[in-house]
C-alpha cells in the first residue's frame, strides 16, 4: 500500500475536480487523471459539476427507468388476455401512441431515444462516481461494515450484469438475434410463450428480474434520498418500505407471466 | 468606597518557611486601568488607547499561540480588524483546543430571568467566588462585556438551548443564586469553540490569518526588550522555525497537567507560558488551582486522565457518604436513609449541594480522609511513611430526583452525562448512585498581566486561562468560557492597538542575536533530551511529578508537605535530565519528544507552584493551607498580609523573585466567605 | 487480561506499511483503548523500540482528535454497545485473550502521516469554504432580537455536535465526507442567522468537498452508523435539497 500524495495540485477525473494523490492498492485500477484548471470555474459551476449534482442526475434517470419498468411489467400482463390482446398491445406500442399528435411510429423512437439517454446518463454518472470512489476510499486489512445492505454493496457490479442481461433481452425479443425457441417471423405472443416454455429461460429471467429488483431496492431509497426525501427517521423507514414494496411488486409483476407460461397457465 | 475590612491577624507563629526559596522584589501595580469610577473605566480605557489606522493594520503582524476560546476569538477578531495574524496550535486543527471540553455553560449578566441580575451582581459574585483575590477592575470589565459575548455567539450560529418561544434558556450554576448561565446541552464549550473556530476559518479563507497547526511553540523571542517572535517545532517534520511579529499573544490555556492526572487534554502544557516566564514574564499566583468536585474517580495505575461531569449534576443529585465507616463497602442501595450523611446539606444548609467548587471538593476529601469514602480501597502512604487503605469517592445520588421528577425528566436533563458515566465505569447511574471524586480542573494562576492583558514583557499579551486571570483564588462555574471569550473577542482587540500604534517596530529576522540565541537554545535542548538515552520513560517522570503535586500541593497544603515536595521535585528534575529515555529522532513525528519537552517545563513549574503555596500562609479559594482554618474547618484568609497578587519573576539558580501587586478593593467590601 | 494487537506501522507517507503483532499483558477492563496503547508504548519504550504514533487529546470524546479503525470499524464501533470515540471505548468491550486489529483512517482525502496518524486538514478547508456565518466581532445584534424556533434550533444543535473526527470518511466505501459536510450545512441552515448565506454556502462547501478528493455519497449509511455523535443520515438529504435549490439561484455564478 502506498500513498501518492503529491501536493495541492488540482486534477480532474472526467470533469470532476479531485486532488491528486491517494491510496492505490492491488485490485484498484490506477485512476487516470489529467490536470485541468478547475480554478477558473465559478463556485456555481463547480457545484453544478459536483458529486451531488451527478447523483441527482443518476437519481432522476434511475427513477425514469423504474417508472418504465413498472409500465413494462403492467403491459406484460396482457399475455393473460390471449394472443390478440397481447399482439395488439405490442403493435400499439410501436405505432399508435400519441397518434395523431405525432405521426404513426414516431413515439416509440422518441421513447427509445429517451430511455437510452437515461441509461447513458445513469451509467456515465455511475462511472464517474465509481472512479472517484475508488480513488477516495481506503483499503483496509480488516473491514466490518454493517450498515450497508447486500443491495447497496452490489450496485456497481449488479449494474454491469444488468446491462449485459438487458442487451441479451433486446437481442432476443426486439432485434431477434437470439432465437430461443421461436422464429424470426413469430408474433410477439408466440415468441414469449415459446421462450418461457423452457424452464431455463424462466430461471434466467428470474435471475434477471431478481438482479433488477436487488438493484432498485437500494436504487429507489438512494434516489429519493438524493432528491432530499429522507427528512426524518420516519421518512427513512417509509422510503425503505417503499423501496422494498416496489421491488417486490416488480418481481411479481414480471415473473407471474413466465411462470404461468411454464406451468401451462398461458398457452 | 469602603476600606479594607479588618481581617484576622495571621498567626504570628506562622513565620514564612518559603523565605529560603525566594527573594522579595519590588511591589508592582497595574498602571493601565484609568483612575475613574469602575463603571466608566473600560470605556475610558478604550477611548484613551492609541489607535492604528485601518490602512496600516496589515503592515502589523501579530502572532497568536493557541486556538481555544481566547486564542481563536482573538485571531478571528484581529484578522477582521485587518492585522496580519499568524496563529499556531499543537493540535491537528484549531477546532481541537480544549475549550471544547467545557460542559456546563457561560455566564452573562443579561438578566433575561428578571431575577435581580446585573453587571454589578456578576462582578460581585465573581469577586466573592474568587475569595477576594482577583483584581476588581478586570472583573468588572468581564461582567460588563459578558452580555456582548452572548450576542456575538448567537449571531455566529451557536445553538444555545432555547425555550419554545424561540428565546434563550438559562440555568443556575454553583455558587450563585441567579439563573444567568446560558448553555448548549452539556456541550457549551464545544459549541462556543466551534463558533470561534468558524470565525477563525473565515479569516483564514480571507487571508488575514495564516494558520499553522501541529506547530508547538517552544521558545519566545525577546529582542531589545520587546516580545518579537516565537520559535516553533513542526510536529510532523521536526523543523525548528522562527517567526517574527510586532506583538505576541499567548492563549495557551492552563497548566493542570502538572498533576499528570487532570481533566485537561493530554496535550495541555505549560511550555509556552513557562518559556515566556523564563524570558522575563511574571507568573501570577501559580499555586491557585481549581479542583473540580464532580469527576469520575481514578480506576487504577494506568489511568491517563480524568473525566469531569458537569457541575450541573449537583442541581438535582445529592451528595452523601455512609455515616458509619463499616457501611462503606456495602451496596449503597442497602444503606438506610438514617445511616447516610448528606454532608454538604448538613454543613451548608443555605447552599447545600450547590456550594462553590473549592468547598465541595475539600469536603469530599475530608469525608474520605475520615474513612467514610466509598468505592474500591486503595493503598496510600502519608508523610511519615504510614500506609493505610482509603476509599476515594463519595456518592452522587439521583434516586430522589428520579422519584420526584421521573426517570424521563432526569434523562432529558442529564442523559448524556449518565451515558458517559456508564460508558467509563460500567455502572448504571439510574440504578446505583454515581461515585465521584475531585480532580484538578482549572488553574487560576498564569502569566501576570495588566488591565490591557499585557504581561511584564512589552508586546507580550496573555489571554484566557493562560493569564493569572479574573478568577482570583477560585473560579465560579461557567466563568471560564466567559473570560476566554471576553479576552479574545472584546478586551485584547481593544487594548493591543495601544501597543501596536507604536509600530511597526524595527525589522527583525533570523539573524538578530536574540533570534539566533532562541533557535540555538531550542535545538540544544532537544539534542540534550534525545542524548540522555536513560532508562526511564517520559511518562514515568510525569506520573511521579503528578503524584508529588497531588499529594502535597493538591486540595490541602501544609508547610511541611510543600517543603518535602520541593526537595522531591528537585531530585526528580535532576534524575530526569540524566535518566530520561526519549526514543526516535527530532526530524520525525515524535510524540515522546513532544512530551519530554513539556514534562521538562512542568518539572520547573511544579517547584514554583510549591514555593508560591508555601509562601501564602493563608487559605483562600482553591488554596487551602491546613495551618490556616477556622475552628470548624473552613478556609481562613489573612487579608492584612496576603491581599496581593504574587507575581513571580524567574530567578534561575538563585530562586524566583516575588513581586507583590497589592489588591485594592474600592467597590467591594472584603468579607470572610460564607455559604452556610 | 491479555490481548494481542495487530497495529498498522508505517514510518511516513512514502514508506511501506504493515501490520505488526504485539502481545500485551496486564490490561484491565476499566482501561480505555488509548490507555492500552499507552501501556503498549511504555512497553515498547522499555524495549527501546519506537512507540506507536496515534493522535489523541481530550480523551473525553469531544475534541475529535483521536480515531483509529478497530477490528474493521472506525472507533471500534461494533465492539461497543453504544456509539463511541476511540478514547471512550473501554477494554471491558473485549474478551480476555482477544486479538484486535488497529488501522489508521484510510481515505484519499486523509493522507497518512505516520502509523495511525493521518492528515485531516481537508476538513478545515471545507469549513473555510463557507462553513460559517459572516459576522464580525462587535456587529452582532441583541441575542433576543431574532427568536429561533425551538424544533429547528434543536435540529441545528444535533448537527452542531459533530466533532470532525473523520470516522464517517473512514467508514465510507466511497471515501466520502458528505456526513461531515452535511452536518455543518444543516446546523447553519436550521438557524435564522444562517439564512443569508445558506445557498452560497452549500455550493462552495460541496465544491471544496469534491476538490479535496472525497468520494460521492451513495446513501449506504456506514457513516451515520459509526458516528460517535450520531449525526443522522437525514442531514445528507438536507444538503442535497439545499444544493438542488441553490443551483436555481444566482449566488456564486
Amino acid at each position: 500500500m502506498r500513498d501518492l500524495w503529491s501536493g495541492p495540485v488540482h486534477y480532474t477525473i472526467q470533469g470532476v475536480g479531485v486532488r491528486a494523490g491517494r491510496w492505490s492498492s492491488p485490485g484498484h485500477g490506477q485512476v487516470k487523471v489529467t490536470p485541468v484548471a478547475t480554478q477558473t470555474l465559478t463556485v456555481h459551476q463547480r457545484a453544478a459539476r459536483s458529486t451531488v449534482a451527478l447523483k441527482v442526475l443518476m437519481a432522476v434517470t434511475g427513477i425514469f427507468l423504474i417508472l418504465f419498468l413498472l409500465m413494462h411489467a403492467w403491459g406484460n400482463l396482457k399475455a393473460f388476455f390471449g394472443p390478440e390482446a397481447y399482439d395488439h398491445y405490442a403493435e400499439w406500442l410501436k405505432s399508435d401512441i400519441l397518434y395523431p399528435l405525432v405521426p404513426k411510429g414516431w413515439f416509440i423512437w422518441i421513447f427509445r431515444v429517451f430511455l437510452v439517454a437515461c441509461i447513458v446518463g445513469h451509467m456515465a454518472s455511475a462511472y464517474v462516481l465509481t472512479l472517484r470512489s475508488r480513488a477516495a476510499r481506503g483499503s483496509y486489512q480488516r473491514k466490518d461494515r454493517r450498515a450497508q445492505t447486500f443491495s447497496a454493496r452490489t450496485m456497481r457490479w449488479g449494474g454491469i450484469i444488468l446491462l449485459m442481461l438487458l442487451l441479451f433481452h433486446l437481442g432476443q425479443f426486439t432485434l431477434k438475434w437470439f432465437l430461443t425457441g421461436f422464429t424470426a417471423s413469430s408474433t410477439p405472443y408466440e415468441s414469449v410463450v415459446l421462450t418461457f416454455q423452457q424452464w431455463y429461460m424462466v430461471l434466467l429471467y428470474a435471475l434477471f428480474v431478481g438482479t433488477v429488483c436487488i438493484h432498485i431496492r437500494h436504487g429507489i431509497w438512494s434516489a429519493l434520498t438524493t432528491l432530499g426525501a429522507n427528512t426524518s427517521r420516519v421518512a427513512r423507514r417509509n422510503l425503505n418500505v417503499t423501496a422494498i414494496a416496489v421491488s417486490a411488486l416488480l418481481f411479481v409483476g414480471f415473473m407471474v407471466m413466465p411462470v404461468a407460461v411454464l406451468f401451462g397457465g398461458i398457452k | 468606597m469602603t476600606t479594607i475590612a479588618p481581617a484576622k491577624k495571621a498567626d504570628a507563629t506562622l513565620a514564612d518557611p518559603a523565605l529560603a526559596y525566594y527573594r522579595l522584589g519590588d511591589e508592582i501595580s497595574d498602571s493601565k486601568a484609568p483612575d475613574v469610577d469602575i463603571d466608566k473605566m473600560w470605556k475610558t480605557r478604550q477611548f484613551e488607547a492609541k489607535l492604528v489606522n485601518p490602512a496600516n493594520r496589515r503592515k502589523l503582524t501579530v502572532i497568536i499561540v493557541g486556538t481555544g476560546l481566547a486564542g481563536g476569538a482573538a485571531a478571528a477578531t484581529l484578522g477582521e480588524a485587518g492585522y496580519n495574524v499568524l496563529n499556531f496550535c499543537y493540535q491537528d486543527s484549531p477546532r481541537r483546543a480544549h475549550s471544547i471540553a467545557a460542559q456546563g455553560g457561560i455566564n452573562a449578566a443579561k438578566n433575561y430571568r428578571n431575577d435581580n441580575d446585573s453587571t454589578q451582581r456578576l462582578f460581585y459574585d465573581t469577586v466573592k467566588g474568587g475569595d477576594y483575590r482577583s483584581r476588581e477592575t478586570n472583573v468588572y470589565r468581564l461582567a460588563e462585556v459578558s452580555a456582548n459575548i452572548i450576542d456575538q455567539c448567537v449571531a455566529q450560529g451557536v445553538p444555545f438551548a432555547r425555550e419554545y418561544g424561540g428565546l434563550l434558556d438559562t440555568r443556575s450554576f454553583g455558587g450563585v443564586q441567579v439563573q444567568r448561565t446560558f448553555y448548549a446541552r452539556g456541550q457549551t464549550g464545544q459549541q462556543l469553540l466551534i463558533g470561534a473556530y468558524q470565525a477563525l476559518e473565515r479569516q483564514i479563507a480571507a487571508g488575514t490569518v495564516t494558520m499553522y497547526a501541529r506547530h508547538e511553540m517552544v521558545e519566545l523571542i525577546v529582542a531589545d526588550g520587546k516580545a518579537r517572535g516565537i520559535v516553533t517545532r513542526n510536529m510532523v517534520t521536526g523543523a525548528i522555525e522562527s517567526w517574527f511579529a510586532d506583538a505576541v499573544v499567548l492563549a495557551t490555556g492552563g497548566y493542570g497537567n502538572v498533576f499528570f492526572l487532570s481533566t485537561n487534554a493530554m496535550g495541555c502544557n505549560v511550555t509556552a507560558t513557562w518559556r515566556a516566564h523564563r524570558k522575563g514574564a511574571y507568573f501570577g499566583n501559580p499555586c491557585y488551582t481549581q479542583i473540580h468536585p464532580t469527576c469520575i474517580p481514578v480506576h487504577g495505575e494506568t489511568q491517563s486522565k480524568l473525566t469531569l461531569m458537569s457541575e450541573s449534576l449537583r442541581n438535582d443529585g445529592r451528595i452523601w457518604v455512609p455515616k458509619k465507616a463499616e457501611d462503606c463497602s456495602k451496596d449503597p442501595r442497602l444503606i438506610p436513609e438514617e445511616d447516610r450523611d448528606y454532608y454538604l446539606e448538613r454543613i451548608y444548609p443555605a447552599f447545600g449541594n450547590l456550594v462553590p467548587r473549592d468547598i465541595a471538593s475539600r469536603q469530599a476529601k475530608n469525608m474520605c480522609d475520615e474513612g467514610r469514602g466509598v468505592g474500591p480501597a486503595i493503598t496510600e502512604k502519608d508523610l511519615d511513611g504510614n500506609v493505610r487503605e482509603v476509599r476515594r469517592g463519595v456518592y452522587l445520588d439521583f434516586s430522589d430526583a428520579i422519584n420526584r421528577l421521573g426517570k424521563k425528566a432526569v434523562e432529558s436533563r442529564y442523559g448524556n452525562l449518565f451515558d458517559m458515566y456508564l460508558q467509563i465505569t460500567g455502572d448504571n447511574p439510574y440504578e446505583t448512585p454515581m461515585r465521584i471524586y475531585p480532580a484538578v480542573h482549572y488553574t487560576m494562576g498564569g502569566l501576570w498581566v495588566d488591565y490591557d492583558l499585557q504581561s511584564s514583557i512589552p508586546g507580550l499579551y496573555v489571554c484566557g486561562e493562560a493569564n493569572f486571570s479574573d478568577h482570583g483564588a477560585n473560579r465560579l462555574g461557567a466563568s471560564a468560557l466567559m473570560q476566554g471569550l471576553a479576552d479574545g473577542y472584546f478586551v485584547l482587540p481593544n487594548t493591543i492597538n495601544d501597543y501596536l500604534a507604536n509600530g511597526p517596530f524595527s525589522k527583525i529576522d533570523a539573524t538578530h542575536p536574540a533570534a539566533v540565541e532562541a533557535l540555538e537554545s531550542v535545538k540544544g535542548r532537544i539534542d540534550t533530551l534525545l542524548g540522555v538515552k536513560g532508562e526511564r520513560s517520559v511518562d514515568s517522570f510525569h506520573k511521579e511529578l503528578g503524584s508529588i503535586m497531588w499529594e502535597y500541593c493538591g486540595m490541602e497544603r501544609t508547610a511541611e508537605g510543600l517543603q518535602i515536595a520541593i526537595d522531591r521535585i528537585r531530585a526528580l528534575r535532576e534524575e530526569f535530565w540524566s535518566n530520561v529515555r526519549v526514543t526516535g529522532v527530532n526530524e520525525d513525528f515524535n510524540q515522546a519528544l513532544e512530551r519530554a519537552g513539556r514534562v521538562a517545563d512542568f518539572l520547573e513549574l511544579g517547584e514554583l507552584m510549591c514555593i508560591d503555596a508555601l509562601h501564602r500562609r493563608e487559605s483562600c479559594g482553591g488554596h487551602f493551607r491546613a495551618e490556616s482554618q477556622t475552628a470548624d474547618g473552613e478556609a481562613l484568609r489573612h487579608d492584612d498580609e496576603f491581599a496581593y497578587v504574587a507575581a513571580w519573576e524567574y530567578g534561575a539558580e538563585e530562586g524566583p523573585v516575588l513581586h507583590k501587586e497589592p489588591l485594592v478593593y474600592k467597590f467591594i467590601e472584603l468579607k470572610q466567605r460564607s455559604y452556610k | 487480561m491479555k490481548i494481542t494487537l495487530n497495529i498498522w506501522r508505517q514510518a511516513n507517507a512514502k514508506a511501506e506499511g504493515r501490520l505488526e503483532r504485539y502481545m500485551l499483558d496486564g490490561v484491565s477492563e476499566d482501561m480505555s483503548f488509548l490507555e492500552t496503547l499507552d501501556l503498549l508504548n511504555e512497553q515498547l519504550t522499555a524495549e527501546n523500540q519506537e512507540p506507536v504514533a496515534f493522535d489523541h487529546d481530550c480523551r473525553e470524546g469531544i475534541c475529535g482528535m483521536c480515531g483509529v479503525v478497530i477490528n474493521g470499524a472506525p472507533h471500534g464501533r461494533y465492539s461497543s454497545s453504544v456509539p463511541t470515540t476511540t478514547c471512550q471505548l473501554h477494554m471491558r468491550s473485549f474478551a480476555d485473550g482477544a486479538e484486535i486489529t488497529v488501522e489508521p483512517w484510510r481515505a484519499g482525502g486523509f493522507p497518512l502521516i505516520k502509523d495511525l496518524v493521518v492528515d485531516r486538514s481537508a476538513f478545515d478547508r471545507i469549513i473555510q469554504a463557507g462553513g460559517f456565518i459572516s459576522v464580525n466581532t462587535g456587529s452582532a445584534p441583541e441575542a433576543h432580537a431574532t427568536p429561533a424556533p425551538k424544533l429547528e434550533a434543536d435540529r441545528a444543535f444535533d448537527n452542531a455536535t459533530c466533532i470532525g473526527c473523520g470516522a464517517c470518511v473512514a467508514a465510507c466505501p466511497n471515501g466520502s465526507a458528505m456526513l461531515f459536510t452535511a452536518a455543518k450545512i444543516t446546523h447553519l441552515a436550521m438557524l435564522p442567522q444562517g439564512q443569508p448565506e445558506r445557498y452560497s454556502r452549500v455550493k462552495s462547501m460541496i465544491a471544496q468537498h469534491d476538490a479535496e478528493g472525497f468520494g460521492g455519497c451513495t446513501n449506504i449509511g456506514e457513516c451515520a452508523s459509526v458516528c460517535p455523535k450520531q449525526i443522522p443520515l437525514e442531514s445528507i438529504a438536507q444538503l442535497n435539497r439545499d444544493l438542488m435549490k441553490s443551483l436555481f439561484r444566482r449566488e456564486g455564478k
